[in-house]
């Protein structure tokens, strides 16, 4: 009696960890592209050479729909972020708004590779024109990238890339993280007159976005800006509590800092804080750059608490479809397509806030 | 004078105390005692022996539960996602998320995630004692969906918040001393009244001695360990109110994360065995300390970022092994083998 409870009770809890551990599974997989007004005026808004992009696309798409949709399987990672969820929507309004030339099937992985690795065949089975893929992970696609290449589908890897030979898969779209690093470091120049000295917040040791935006900036500050010192670097992991207490200590090491260089949005935020702690003002005394563009950051920005970011777009879905329909019209692409990443400051901060979706 | 000494050093938070003591000497002497140095920024108290306090105070919350748990011979892996759960409560009730009735009172958020806080632990509580599953596995259920859960109060976002009153919590500053460490002087207090002052503590010890002879002498193990366990939630969801009030939002991916083996180890290196039996919650505060200075050492030295876990690895070896009687053994065999060698020589 005892043992059969006992089993029930197992049985109930971890069907219940499945389903809260999933997020919200329904919402989001395989449902047919959903419409929303809010993304598209800010796919406008702040897609400024994504604009062009979106022409040419339409352009290319309209080629093909001469005779037949282009058909496009995404694999996405799952909810992560607001930053995945940006992307997301960026490439389901696109397809939604162009769905007289383009049928994209739509996987949800739940960040699970073995999800995406499924949503490839049953891509390759459907023998649709275009697969692509943001890897959740890097490794492990050499046989399922070798399938698709055998099928004859190009596959176009998004934002994140994947260990594998360069012959399995067609091109990368994505930010240049090194460039990143160069644009920070140049507004930070300009932040603070090209003189003095400054801290590093790195992210995550070994993730590629921290070890090139720290090369990006760090090269440019010691090629182009011989009076600007980065006295120190540490890692605060990407988040927004080792930022914070990162920057706490580099404050009590360091009386003169004139600025912070964060690798992401989250760390500054944290940094504020600290900055704030030590009697400091944020923004004034010491001056923030950091690289993403999520919403808190404008948030701060429009208060006078943060003066700049690097915006990684998220906004992928026009270059993703032209690229596709390049693809499939048999034209070649550059291994490496690189998408445009803008630069905010504070005064432009007041202005994009409200239409700013992640 | 020296039965006091002996007294004194026979006590289990001792050695541990004097861990903390020697690395911050190490620090105030690498630094050039700047690592010491307190000065007054906006009326209140501003250094590293205030950051060291500020930011342990979650660990030394989280340690002084997690002790009573292992003393019992259990554990609970769930105490991260249990703070990423009150955190994400509390910041969207204050941010009008969740129960916009409420209109963002603070006061509401903060009872309302201990509540959840209490819930889970009880929930463990439940799992371990009633249905009998092996506490790391019980725990491990809301390890998983805790986090889980949380992503899915705060639908995956981090939210942030913007309420003074909010970030008083970690922030604030009462008499210039940071208000973190005055929540901890108030449960650690409590529970140590709670501990000494009843017969729950010895009652305790003798449930993680052996909970069959403790069952069959009178006692009642399975309320004690409800409580147990539904105590460690309720500090757990107020832990993960200082961290997240400290960043002024809920961060679900990243709050607590991993910490609770850092609480364990704080409550290894205090002394209390794993596998139940003695414990002291004081000891146990002051291996949290270690541990938080531990990390602050680092900041404090400029260790390159891919060193830092190397080195913590090798501090924590070394203070174990000064913790171990059986490697002190070991070397004083070894020093009087040398002598007595000298001797014959």
């Amino acid at each position: 009696m005892k043992r059969k409870l006992l089993s029930m009770v197992l049985c109930l809890s971890v069907v219940a960890a499945m389903a809260m551990g999933c997020g919200n599974p329904k919402e989001a997989k395989n449902e047919p592209v959903k419409t929303s007004d809010a993304a598209k005026a800010d796919d406008k808004a702040d897609a400024n050479d994504a604009a062009d992009a979106d022409d040419a696309a339409d352009d290319a798409a309209e080629d093909t729909s001469g005779d037949e949709k282009l058909v496009v399987g995404f694999a996405q990672i799952g909810q992560e972020s607001g930053w995945r969820d940006a992307e997301t929507m960026s490439i389901q309004t696109y397809a939604e708004e162009h769905s007289d030339t383009i049928e994209l099937h739509f996987a949800d992985a739940q960040q699970k590779q073995e999800n995406q690795i499924k949503a490839i065949k049953s891509f390759i089975e459907q023998d649709v024109d275009v697969i692509g893929l943001a890897p959740v992970v890097e490794t492990g696609w050499d046989q399922v990238f070798a399938e698709a290449k055998d099928a004859g589908i190009p596959i176009v890897l998004l934002d994140r890339r994947a260990d594998v030979s360069e012959d399995l898969y067609t091109t990368f779209i994505g930010s240049d993280f090194i460039e990143e690093g160069k644009m920070a470091a140049a507004e930070m120049a300009k932040l603070i007159g090209e003189e003095g000295k400054i801290v590093e917040l790195e992210g995550t040791v070994g993730a590629s976005a921290a070890t090139d935006r720290k090369k990006g900036f760090d090269d440019e500050i010691a090629a182009s800006y011989p009076n600007i010192e980065i006295i120190a670097s540490q890692t605060g992991d990407f988040t927004r509590a080792q930022g914070k207490e990162v920057m706490e200590s580099f404050l009590k090491s360091n009386s003169d800092i004139k600025g912070v260089y964060a690798h992401n949005d989250d760390m500054a935020l944290g940094a504020i804080e600290a900055i704030k702690e030590a009697g400091l003002k944020p923004g004034e005394d010491i001056k923030t750059v950091s690289v993403d563009g999520v919403k808190d950051i404008f948030e701060a920005m429009a208060a006078g608490e943060a003066n700049c970011t690097v915006e990684c777009n998220p906004l992928l879905g026009p270059l993703f479809f032209e690229v596709a329909a390049q693809l499939k019209a048999g034209e070649s692409v550059e291994k490496w397509v690189k998408s445009v990443d803008g630069v905010f400051t504070a005064d432009m901060a007041a202005e994009v806030l409200p239409d700013r979706q992640y | 004078m020296k039965e006091k000494w002996n007294k004194l050093s026979q006590k289990k938070a001792f050695w541990p105390v004097v861990i903390f003591l020697v690395i911050l000497l190490f620090n105030g002497i690498m630094t050039g005692g700047e690592f010491f140095s307190l000065s007054i920024v906006d009326g209140h108290l501003y250094g590293r022996l205030i950051d060291i306090f500020r930011n342990g105070s979650k660990l030394m919350i989280l340690a002084a539960g997690m002790t009573m748990v292992l003393a019992t011979g259990g554990t609970d892996i769930s105490v991260g996602s249990v703070m990423a759960i009150s955190g994400a409560i509390a910041c969207s009730i204050v941010n009008g998320n969740i129960l916009p009735g409420l209109h963002g009172n603070v006061a509401a958020a903060v009872v309302l995630s201990i509540l959840a806080g209490t819930l889970c632990g009880f929930w463990n509580g439940f799992l371990v004692a009633k249905v009998k599953i092996q506490p790391i596995v019980a725990t491990m259920i809301l390890l998983v969906a805790g986090r889980g859960i949380a992503q899915l109060i705060t639908k995956g976002k981090i939210i942030t918040v913007n309420s003074d009153a909010y970030y008083f919590i970690n922030g604030g500053y009462i008499l210039g001393l940071p208000f973190p460490l005055f929540i901890v002087i108030f449960l650690v207090g409590l529970l140590l009244l709670f501990v000494s002052r009843t017969s729950f503590g010895l009652f305790l010890e003798s449930v993680g001695c052996n909970a069959k002879a403790s069952k069959f002498a009178g006692i009642k193990v399975d309320r004690m360990l409800l409580a147990i366990y539904t105590i460690s939630g309720a500090f757990a969801a107020v832990a993960g109110l200082i961290e997240s009030s400290g960043i002024k939002g809920a961060d679900c991916n990243n709050a607590g994360l991993n910490i609770e083996l850092d609480a364990i180890l704080a409550v290894a290196i205090g002394g209390t065995n794993l596998m139940g039996g003695r414990f002291s919650i004081p000891a146990s505060i002051a291996g949290a300390l270690i541990v938080q200075s531990i990390t602050t050492t680092v900041l404090a030295q400029g260790v390159p970022a891919a060193y830092i876990r190397v080195l913590k690895a090798i501090l924590i070896i070394v203070i174990c092994l000064s913790q171990s009687k059986e490697f002190k053994g070991m070397l004083a065999a070894h020093k009087t083998a040398k002598k007595r060698k000298a001797v014959e020589e």
